[in-house]
């Protein structure tokens, strides 16, 4: 057998346990804090952590593909993106925070981030990736969000208007991407298929019927 | 039991975001203070975050905006477009009026 399993300390999990971290003792604190008052139970706690982990960017990109298909949806869901998602058989929360849908166009091109820490959509689309919360990203997305951009492999023309949104409150955004050209004949479900997660944060543009295929 | 905070401002208003610094929760970014900028929507009024993450009310709940910044208002040396901006959501409370040049 080869000697490759030297690295555990990549796979963080894996290999040595050094014990529960200071943030995850905090957290188990909290949470025998909130059953003990009697403010919520383990069994509601470990419900919304699995409603959590059942979100996927897939409900994102369905919502995606549908307002691409059908204006009147797509008008819909960028005035009221709670309304509009639900229909759509999901079941966003009634609480804060909200959701809004901004929309990238041939002219204007938005970019989501949260400079504070790492508010994300994740009432639709889960958890956010590591890059999203690094301090790199989150620094760099407002000071020079272009090459940020391109280190994302996506070149923003000089004609078209960024739009950085720092989500710092109460709104989460989603990004609705800009249909890719040579798409007319795709299905809503195969349209679906080209949207991906970071398509819908901003840093990037959705697949194309080429680059699905390759 | 304390009211609501009253809507202030309307869209288009010039605002500058106070520069504060109060200790705890506060959810004004530290490079858009002193900035001036522009309200493009009113998202709606919510529980003050900097009460609510201390075990208080929120209230009185305050207009949350949507205010607009060019990119070479918030950065002097900003590498893009002129056109190019940065949108924040910000709390009544951190703004102050603007008047817009040629008013009264």
């Amino acid at each position: 057998m080869s000697d490759q399993h030297d690295d555990h300390k990549l796979h963080p999990g894996i290999g040595e346990d050094s014990g529960p971290s200071e943030y995850e003792l905090r957290a188990k604190a909290m949470e025998d804090l909130l059953v003990t008052k009697g403010i919520c139970t383990r069994e509601e706690v470990q419900r919304e952590v699995d409603l959590m982990d059942a979100r996927s960017p897939s409900d994102g990109a369905k919502i995606v593909a549908r307002a691409w298909v059908d204006s009147d949806y797509k008008a819909m869901l960028l005035a009221d993106a709670h309304t509009a998602i639900n229909e759509l058989g999901f079941h966003l929360p009634d609480t804060t925070p909200q959701l809004a849908v901004v929309e990238n166009t041939d002219t204007v091109h938005h970019l989501v981030v949260c400079t504070l820490c790492s508010c994300y959509p994740r009432m639709l689309l889960g958890r956010p990736p590591d890059w999203y919360k690094s301090l790199s990203y989150r620094s760099r997305a407002v000071v020079e969000p272009r090459a940020v951009m391109r280190e994302f492999g996506l070149e923003i023309g000089e004609e078209v208007e960024v739009r950085i949104l720092d989500s710092t409150a109460d709104l989460r955004y989603l990004v609705l991407p800009k249909r890719p050209e040579g798409t007319e004949n795709m299905s809503e479900a195969e349209l679906a298929g080209l949207v991906t997660r970071d398509s819908m944060i901003g840093v990037t543009t959705p697949r194309t019927p080429e680059t699905a295929a390759a | 039991m304390a009211t609501d905070a009253s809507v202030k401002y309307r869209i288009n208003d010039l605002v500058k975001v106070r520069v504060a610094s109060p200790p705890g929760h506060f959810r004004t970014p530290t490079y858009i203070q002193g900035k001036t900028g522009q309200i493009v929507a009113l998202c709606g009024v919510f529980p003050n975050p900097e009460s609510l993450a201390h075990a208080g009310s929120g209230l009185p709940k305050q207009p949350l905006y949507r205010v607009e910044f060019e990119q070479s208002e918030v950065w002097a040396e900003y590498p893009g477009p002129a056109k190019d901006k940065i949108l924040v959501d910000i709390y009544q409370h951190w703004l102050e009026p603007v008047e817009a040049p040629g008013e009264p």
